[in-house]
């Protein structure tokens, strides 16, 4: 039976009936139309599914809708502000650090955390901080780069 | 994953009693990181799922009559952040960060972790705890690269999965477990058991019972816990190690080395006697190792583990030392 859950994505309220089987990430994706955030593995390895609940980075196949209640979610829909990409969007541009895609979403988000806590990380920090995040095709080091370039910036 | 009736209750009672209500269908719900993906898999498809979120006595860190008291649906996250705990348990915090993913840490909490599920391949494809099928173990027969080394005699040869136990066990942590009409104490160690049939559980806990909180009650500042991975990002451990010393003017007076991913529950060596009067160092650590694991009996493909054990051991205990391994 549909439960309705309130909850933020995003900064907007929403309101929505969700069976109780329906993952979070389904819920984003089929329900609200946010495609953002990716189904890789679908077990919590590969981080294509990261969104911030609380500002946390969590594994959005592995989390239940109605677990999101009463919270708040940021997907990658809500880094760029009135048509300007956010900072760290910006950097994997210039930097590269987008190659088939598929993984930036995840790796915005997680970096997204790690610089809100941590705003001059070492390169330590940041391969710890996407440690939940594969990626196929860029080695790490162009994401890397990226972070670091947007966290010389600021925010 | 299958529909499922789900519930919030906000009190432990409340908990139990819908649990009560359909013993055999409900599971209860922590983080979700093992649980939701064993019902995508439909290895397990309960009808009902009762969420412990909302019961405030399973959240927070905090002392007690001396004692460390920290709640069961506590993430993951939240024990490596603390302060507190890292000044008295270093192997819990270290053992919490072998979770690589700050995705399954923020969600993952100190109660899942201890009661999550085994990894063994048979069990997560719905051949059971014992992996049997037609009378006979899958895991004799196929894969076993992964399974126990000690504690293996038996049908069960499934390796405990947590990677916190051994930490605790290792400081002598006790369980507070909520068993429908009070809270009762168990040893860490005690949490687990070794099946011999099917319908047997791998936990001591009794239907309906609930994991409230862990309690450390001396500090443990001389332990460390270490993990042997194949990647150093997130992966499972190949073999784990925590180690707990009593240091009396830096010489050991009483040592705890417990190995996990080995056995199938998390596997307790009083490695004392061995390293009684005397500061530890490498030759001490690396002979109370090989003890620990001499009695292993690997299956015909996982004796490299025997090695990847006593490497974590001995660093456990070097590092529970101050050392490097």
């Amino acid at each position: 039976m549909k439960r309705l859950i309130r909850l933020r994505v995003n900064g907007e309220p929403v309101e929505t009936a969700v069976p109780p089987n329906r993952t979070l990430l389904e819920m984003l994706r089929d329900d609200l139309g946010l495609t953002g955030a990716k189904e890789g593995c679908g077990e919590g390895d590969c981080g294509a599914c990261t969104v911030l609940l609380d500002g946390l980075p969590v594994s959005s196949c592995l989390v239940l809708a109605l677990q999101a209640e009463g919270r708040e979610v940021v997907t990658v829909e809500g880094l760029a502000r009135e048509g300007q990409l956010d900072p760290l969007q910006q950097a994997f541009v210039e930097e590269g650090g987008v190659q088939c895609g598929f993984c930036t979403p995840g790796m915005l988000l997680a970096a997204t955390s790690l610089l809100a806590a941590n705003p001059d990380p070492s390169e330590q920090e940041i391969r710890e901080a996407i440690a939940g995040n594969l990626c196929r095709c860029t080695g790490y080091q162009k994401i890397v780069e990226s972070i670091r370039r947007a966290a010389r910036r600021g925010p | 994953m299958k529909d499922f009736a789900y519930a919030v209750p906000a009190t432990l009672a409340r908990a139990a009693a819908l649990w009560r209500e359909a013993p055999d269908a409900s599971r209860f719900l922590a983080g979700g990181t093992d649980l939701l993906g064993m019902m995508k898999d439909f290895v397990i498809q309960p009808a009902r799922v009762i969420s412990l979120a909302a019961i405030p006595e399973l959240r927070g860190i905090r002392e007690e009559d001396g004692a460390l008291v920290i709640g069961a649906m506590t993430p993951l996250g939240d024990v490596i952040a603390s302060p507190l705990v890292r000044a008295r348990c270093p192997a819990l915090v270290q053992a919490a960060a072998g979770i690589k993913s700050p995705q399954l840490r923020n969600m993952a909490t100190l109660g899942g972790d201890l009661l999550q599920r085994p990894r063994c391949w048979y069990f997560r494809r719905g051949f059971g705890l014992l992996g049997m099928k037609d009378g006979k173990s899958l895991v004799l027969d196929g894969e076993d690269r992964f399974h126990a080394i000690l504690g293996n005699a038996g049908p069960a040869k499934f390796a405990s999965p947590s990677s916190i136990a051994p930490a605790l066990v290792a400081a002598g942590a006790e369980l507070l477990v909520w068993n429908g009409e009070g809270t009762r104490r168990m040893a860490a160690l005690d949490l687990y058991r070794t099946p011999e049939r099917e319908e047997e559980s791998e936990f001591s806990l009794a239907g309906g019972e609930i994991l409230v909180a862990v309690r450390l009650p001396a500090a443990r500042p001389a332990s460390a816990t270490c993990e042997v991975r194949q990647r150093k990002s997130l992966d499972w451990p190949v073999a784990a190690a925590s180690a707990c010393l009593d240091l009396e003017n830096g010489r050991v007076a009483g040592a705890r080395l417990v190995l996990g991913q080995v056995a199938p529950v998390p596997w307790l060596v009083d490695v004392t006697s061995l390293l009684a009067g005397k500061p530890l160092d490498e030759e001490g650590a690396k002979a109370a190792a090989e003890a620990a694991l001499k009695d292993a009996t690997p299956l015909a493909g996982n004796g490299y583990k025997v090695q990847v054990a006593e490497v974590a051991a001995r660093r456990a205990l070097l590092a529970a030392a101050g050392k490097a391994g």
